[in-house]
């Protein structure tokens, strides 16, 4: 790895290149095309003449306002409920207590399931002749499937929520903890001998000393679920559907002129996942120097 | 201070706990009830008849599970492998030098593990097609690249600032080759870092969904894929069987790994992609 008698600005030139490369050419370079043919222009296949065509029949089809509604609903949701019960995971998990090795592997077992598979279970738990439709049956609480309450293909991506709360729980969780266990308790204490109630010190000590971590994990969070594919197109209604599945839908139609359109929703998924780097890159860089 | 914790506290918190605890594994039960089910229908509440049917057809040879297994694991491991060679000589640019543009640099390796693949993966898909790549393997194992590299390069510049150079600068100094140097010195130095990335890389590739789907263009159908399509087939019996077959690799990484998972390792960043 040691390059010989190279200068330093050749040495670390040369060590970047090659995973610069494949980032520039694929992520980026993706982008790009993905913006142009958006735009309606490819010279390469004969478009020289870039247009809002495809802007204009997005931003003018309702199907969009309603898409792009549900799935900031669906992130937003997913996220505020994640973060604050992931908060309140971390402090019951940051003492001591017996058996904390078991509890721990089981509060972080679901970080490796990946977001399918715990889509397709919350599909057996909730859809209306699932686990919880059938306990409700037991009990007496419903007659017929369809008594039991829509919670997934549901208008208000019920499902879709709660799968994701169960997925990212654990995921802010950890990252929460660990900067729990590194800031310790001795800030809380004095603010508990000095008289501040159990609330007090929450708010106003630890709670503004994990917050920066709090948001840069948040601020992933929302993008991953304002992005994601494959857990709205199990648990999601058709119409209408979420963004990500919408660009698929629009990408993949026989009408190949809905493609450019399919590309401007890619562009604004894009756009919004940039609004989130920048929130990311201002808070975890605050967190390190804090 | 917990000493001073009242009864009806303690059990709250107990209580919370197991709540949460169930939760958290809750959604797994039904899979694993549904391999082993027969005709499991409402309102039962567990399977009248349990069989291994949906593991015999999962583990046959015309089924194509274990193929679309044996797939999958291995454009994990190319991914894996191409993210270690690559991202390991950038983690070490990142982590032991200051240089003018290193925030852009760093900024720009950041920039793909928070854009979800769907804004990227349209664009690539309509040049893949001019180069032949679409729905072949490779093409998918270099899209997986996009979610891979980035986070191994993370960990490894983690791994790198804290490292000492000066080893390296001894050995040289005692007359070993460059080559030498970087096998006797440096990698046992980063070898922990090299398998928990690496680890971590293999389980971000192995839970690629619209990349694989879009790219492999339904040709290249690994695990993910299979499963969605049993899923919205409604074979929830064999959904069951390859859903646990699909998690086991991730569980037995947790079960290695688990002391290295503090939340403060860039390791955990990767599971934001999983």
């Amino acid at each position: 790895m040691e390059v010989g008698h190279l200068s330093d600005r050749t040495k670390i030139f040369l060590l970047l290149l090659p995973a610069m490369f494949i980032i520039v050419v694929l992520f980026f370079g993706g982008l790009m095309i993905g913006l142009m043919r958006s735009f309606n222009y490819m010279p390469v296949i004969g478009l020289t003449e870039p247009d809002l065509s495809a802007y204009i029949s997005v931003f003018t089809d309702r199907e969009f306002y309603l898409s792009f509604l549900l799935t900031f609903h669906i992130a937003f949701t997913s996220t505020v409920i994640s973060s604050i019960l992931a908060i309140g995971a971390a402090l019951l998990l940051r003492r001591s207590f017996v058996g904390r090795g078991i509890v721990n592997f089981l509060f972080q077992l679901n970080l490796t399931v990946p977001h399918l598979v715990g889509a397709i279970g919350m599909l057996y738990l909730f859809s209306q002749s699932g686990s919880f439709a059938r306990l409700a049956h037991e009990f007496g609480m419903i007659a017929r499937p369809s008594d039991f309450p829509a919670l997934v293909f549901d208008p208000y991506a019920i499902g879709i929520i709660l799968q994701y709360v169960w997925k990212e729980i654990p995921f802010i969780g950890v990252i929460v903890l660990a900067n729990m266990q590194s800031i310790g308790e001795d800030y809380e204490s004095v603010a508990r001998s000095l008289g501040a109630s159990k609330w007090q010190t929450f708010r106003y000590v630890l709670l503004p000393l994990i917050f920066p971590g709090v948001l840069s994990a948040s601020v992933m969070v929302f993008a991953f679920t304002f992005g994601a594919y494959e857990i709205p197109a199990i648990l999601g209604a058709n119409f209408p559907a979420a963004l990500p599945v919408l660009a698929y839908r629009k990408y993949t139609d026989v009408d190949l002129a809905a493609r450019p359109e399919a590309m401007a929703m890619a562009i604004v998924i894009a756009l919004l996942s940039a609004v989130m780097i920048y929130f990311y890159v201002r808070y975890s860089r605050r967190r390190i120097r804090g | 201070m917990s000493n001073a914790e009242s009864i009806p506290m303690r059990s709250f918190r107990v209580l919370t706990g197991v709540v949460l605890i169930t939760w958290l594994v809750l959604p797994l039960i039904p899979l694993a009830i549904w391999s082993f089910a027969r005709g499991w229908f409402y309102p039962d509440l567990l399977p009248k008849t349990w069989t291994l049917r949906a593991w015999e057809y999962a583990m046959s040879d015309t089924a194509g599970v274990l193929d679309s297994l044996w797939l999958t694991i291995g454009i994990s491991l190319a991914a894996t492998v191409l993210s270690i060679l690559v991202g390991v000589p950038a983690g070490r640019a990142l982590g032991m030098y200051k240089f003018r543009g290193k925030e852009i640099v760093e900024l720009m390796i950041l920039a793909p593990t928070i854009v979800p693949g769907i804004a990227v993966v349209l664009g690539i898909h309509s040049v893949f097609i001019s180069m032949g790549l679409n729905n072949t393997v490779w093409g998918v194992i270099l899209v997986h690249l996009i979610p891979t590299l980035p986070y191994m390069v993370l960990v490894m510049s983690g791994i790198f600032a804290n490292y000492d150079p000066a080893f390296e600068a001894q050995a040289r100094s005692l007359g070993a080759s460059p080559l030498k140097t970087f096998w006797y010195v440096t990698l046992p130095a980063i070898r922990p870092g090299i398998i928990v990335g690496g680890l971590f890389a293999f389980l971000v590739s192995w839970s690629q969904y619209i990349l694989t789907l879009l790219i492999g263009g339904g040709r290249v159908e690994t695990l993910p894929l299979l499963l969605f399509n049993f899923a919205t087939a409604g074979r929830n019996d064999i959904t069951g069987a390859i859903g646990m077959i699909y998690i086991l690799p991730g569980i037995i990484i947790l079960l290695l790994t688990a002391k290295h998972l503090s939340g403060r390792s860039g390791a955990v960043g990767g599971f934001g992609q999983i």
